[in-house]
């Protein structure tokens, strides 16, 4: 590649970006891009706040006694993280930004199905925050992200309705969403663009999709029965009013097992699509991977009674969902070996996308794998409800799903701006992320096994030295992620341009502008290949 | 005697021992695999990187036997832990013949212990070495759960049911009890100690703490101020079933459907009597929700029982 005869990108006069530069064009625009941004900006905030909660948390653990701040303060604060990491972070995270400025693009695509309803979609998301920030402000609530009843409806005396009104108002965000991509994937490929030849993250937010629109409602309609109850005192839940708590837990459970997979499936495509760039590979198995991501959807709906087992439904139940629990974890690790064997005559370069992608691989292989030691019968019923559980899921949503976040973010960020990130810090914070979060939330296995209930404000002496370990890891990890914050800024005004493609990729997303132009592509792009065409022996190619 | 002792947490129950076989097999099996992907990728990834001038032609892009092997050999490894964590979970609530009944009462933020003999315990729970043990769980309000890490065992107490666990001491000593279900304010501080002891101290323990009525006599007294025995009594006057000798007697219902006497049984009766009404009988029964405590119920439950001979 020649130095000289390449000219110097420049960042193009006209973009969405140069659409308009008011506040209304903003508020107003129907642009899937923007309306991405938006959505980038808002759940940005809200990370920020759940880490905060998260960070006073850390703050209390370093010490057996609770001496920062008091019992009802601490049992506000987890659930404040949990509420706000899940529903207005996590779920949002890549299907709202990556997945709205993407779908289109990666599909030849001038917009989504529905552009109006998914500036809806953002406000309704807004509200829901407005709600939740209502709460926290009025006081907070207590119960926990999973409101189980009879605590939530009868004995909880705070904002619990606020809260789940909050909850109630973002869910139908998510189904537009997903409604949204369902549709335009369905009716808006480009020509040539076969369902085989979609790039894997368009395949993930697909199933994502489906698990938004079938599962978020049961999520609303359980949330409004709890409301009831804790209002009108009709006997749904609570057994002194003729209920039964354990049927809140099967309803519960019936859409947040599968909000796992609406987490981490977008970030399973995510990393298809970094480690296949930056291999310059083929994806291994690019139609077990497809089946893998439909066969997760799938599976994820049947195995929710696995966070039940010591919870009194009957030992027969126990076993069923047990089994399909292993029966999920299969295309799990289908695609770690198949992400695994891509790297197999590649030629593999270490941007910091690339090092978020690995980390996913590697942090995501634990956390599935001690899903396997939960999944397992009489090892859950020592382990359940303790910090194991809570490593598990980190392992999985922060060291999974927030990983392939902020790799996608560095992957596409000069595509959305135009500019180049100094890929020196990048690394560095990537780095950082990973070495921070082994050392939060690895001593925390170690807490679980040796018996350290989740959600205790206090805990026996014995376990300070982990639980300092784990603080002193949660320290690490928020630097990391407040550097990606300034150097990111700071690509936005200073950054090199970026030119079209600077990754070299492959993917219709490149074939375009950086920033794209309003209507995407200047021409309705045709599709005569399979996505991945990269050349190992030729990456500059 | 310590609860937990630095990083290793004792294994004190016979479910211990087998949890922690099943644990150590989880261990391994996933350690190595985790360790074999991980060297891979980093062979890969040093072998393959850019600089380095390797031969890179005909790389696949599938292989259909290596994908149906790295299916099928995870599916077999998956199942085979399935099985094995079933059986053992299995034995926590299978046989119970021969184990010494604890009754268990959750309540914001206390346990409730109390022996068939009448002696109650608050966040204190003794055990005999080496006896098998039943506990069953009851909750005065929200759901808490039973935890001792170095039993390996935890359950949670529900409202409006009970559950029940079974399980042998093995090891003397004290050992930590956790609330292990969120259950509020100072969830982090209900809990206390299992204290396991030779069975001569146990029983010297049992008779200790000065006389008081069994769990049985109290349920006799709570019996008769309820007013319970005016009905349910071969002489009473009004049409209701005789309870002398209930305990695990096939009882046959209105609707056609055979109940098995248990603990579960009774207490739905005295909360809920319209639900399960007994064949021939009017379904006048109040329901004494309310009136009653979670531990009353219990003793009365345990005076049922005297009533009925000895079985087997």
């Amino acid at each position: 590649m020649s130095a000289i005869a390449a000219p110097l990108p420049t960042v193009p006069r006209e973009s969405f970006l140069t659409q308009g530069y008011t506040i209304g064009s903003w508020l107003g625009t129907r642009d899937h891009k923007r309306i991405a941004i938006l959505y980038a900006i808002s759940i940005t905030l809200f990370f920020f706040l759940g880490g905060t909660a998260a960070a006073i948390i850390r703050l209390e653990l370093m010490t057996p006694q609770g001496d920062v701040v008091s019992a009802d303060t601490y049992n506000k604060l987890f659930t404040l993280h949990g509420v706000v990491m899940v529903w207005f972070f996590l779920i949002p995270s890549i299907p709202a930004t990556l997945g709205n400025f993407l779908v289109p693009l990666m599909i030849g695509a001038k917009e989504v199905a529905f552009p109006k309803l998914n500036l809806l979609s953002w406000y309704i998301y807004v509200l829901g925050g407005i709600f939740t920030v209502a709460m926290l402000i009025a006081g907070g609530v207590d119960t926990g992200w999973t409101f189980y009843t009879p605590f939530s409806t009868m004995f909880s005396n705070t904002h619990v309705v606020l809260a789940a009104m909050g909850v109630f108002i973002v869910g139908f965000s998510s189904i537009l969403t997903g409604l949204n991509f369902i549709v335009t994937i369905h009716r808006m490929r480009a020509p040539g663009m076969t369902w085989f030849r979609l790039p894997l993250f368009v395949w993930a937010l697909y199933a994502t999709s489906l698990i938004l629109v079938l599962a978020t409602p049961v999520l609303a309609m359980t949330l409004t029965l709890m409301v009831i109850e804790r209002v009108l005192h009709v006997g749904i839940f609570d057994p002194a009013l003729g209920g039964d708590p354990l049927l809140f837990q099967h309803l519960f459970w019936f859409y947040s097992h599968p909000a796992v997979y609406i987490m981490v499936l977008p970030a399973m495509g995510v990393v298809s699509e970094l480690i296949t760039c930056f291999a310059r590979k083929r994806i291994f198995g690019y139609r077990f991977m497809c089946y893998a991501i439909l066969g997760i959807a799938a599976f994820g709906f049947l195995v929710w009674g696995h966070h039940m087992f010591v919870s009194g439904q009957s030992v027969y139940a126990g076993m069923v969902f047990s089994m399909l629990s292993m029966l999920v974890a299969v295309p799990s690790a289908i695609k770690v070996f198949n992400w695994t064997a891509t790297l197999y005559k590649g030629s593999i370069v270490f941007t910091a996308p690339m090092l978020y992608a690995l980390g996913f691989v590697g942090l995501f292989t634990i956390g599935g794998m001690t899903g396997i030691y939960l999944a397992t019968l009489a090892v859950d019923v020592h382990l359940t409800d303790t910090y194991f559980v809570i490593a598990h899921f980190h392992y999985i949503m922060v060291g999974g799903s927030v990983m392939a976040y902020l790799g996608g973010i560095h992957y596409w960020w000069p595509k959305v701006t135009g500019r180049r990130y100094s890929e020196a810090w990048g690394r560095v914070a990537a780095l950082i992320i990973f070495f921070g979060f082994n050392l939060t939330f690895f001593p925390q296995y170690l807490l679980g096994y040796l018996g350290m209930p989740r959600r205790y404000h206090e805990y026996p002496p014995d376990l300070q030295v982990l639980n300092v370990l784990s603080s002193a890891g949660a320290s690490i990890l928020a630097v990391g992620y407040v550097l990606p914050l300034l150097y990111l800024g700071w690509s936005l005004f200073k950054g090199a341009p970026a030119g079209p493609n600077p990754w070299n990729a492959r993917g219709l997303e490149w074939a375009t502008d950086s920033p794209p132009p309003q209507e995407n592509f200047r021409e309705v792009p045709t599709v005569t290949q399979e996505p991945y065409a990269y050349d190992p022996e030729h990456p500059e190619r | 005697m310590n609860a937990t002792k630095g990083w290793i947490l004792p294994a004190a129950s016979d479910v211990a021992h087998r949890v922690d076989h099943l644990l150590f097999a989880l261990f391994v099996v996933t350690g190595v695999t985790a360790i074999a992907i991980a060297i891979v990728i980093f062979v890969f990834c040093l072998r393959y990187r850019r600089s380095a001038q390797v031969d890179r032609s005909n790389a696949p892009a599938n292989k259909r036997w290596l994908e149906y092997t790295w299916t099928l050999t995870p599916l077999a490894i998956f199942l085979a832990f399935f099985a094995w964590g079933a059986v053992v979970y299995a034995g926590f609530y299978g046989n119970a013949a021969g184990a010494m009944p604890v009754f268990v009462v959750g309540k914001q933020w206390m346990w409730r212990l109390e022996h068939a003999n009448g002696r109650r315990e608050i966040d204190q729970l003794h055990l005999p070495l080496g006896q098998k043990v039943r506990l069953v769980f009851a909750t005065e309000d929200v759901i808490h759960s039973f935890y001792v890490p170095a039993f390996r065992i935890k359950q949670d107490a529900v409202p409006g049911r009970y559950t029940e666990l079974t399980f042998t001491p093995t090891r003397l000593g004290t050992y930590d009890l956790h609330c292990s279900e969120y259950c509020g304010t100072d969830h982090a501080r209900m809990g206390g100690q299992v204290v396991v002891m030779r069975p001569e101290d146990f029983a010297r323990w049992l008779a200790g703490g000065g006389t008081r009525p069994t769990m049985a006599a109290r349920g006799f007294e709570t019996f008769r101020r309820l007013g319970c025995s005016g009905c349910h009594d071969s002489r009473g006057s009004v049409h209701a079933p005789d309870l002398n000798g209930i305990w695990h007697r096939v009882v046959h219902l209105q609707d056609g459907r055979t109940i098995v006497a248990d603990e579960a049984y009774i207490r739905d009766s005295i909360l809920l009597p319209k639900r399960d009404v007994v064949a021939g009988y009017e379904p006048i029964m109040p329901s004494f929700a309310g009136q009653v405590s979670e531990a009353e119920i219990l003793d009365i439950i345990a005076y049922l029982k005297s009533t009925t001979p000895e079985p087997r």
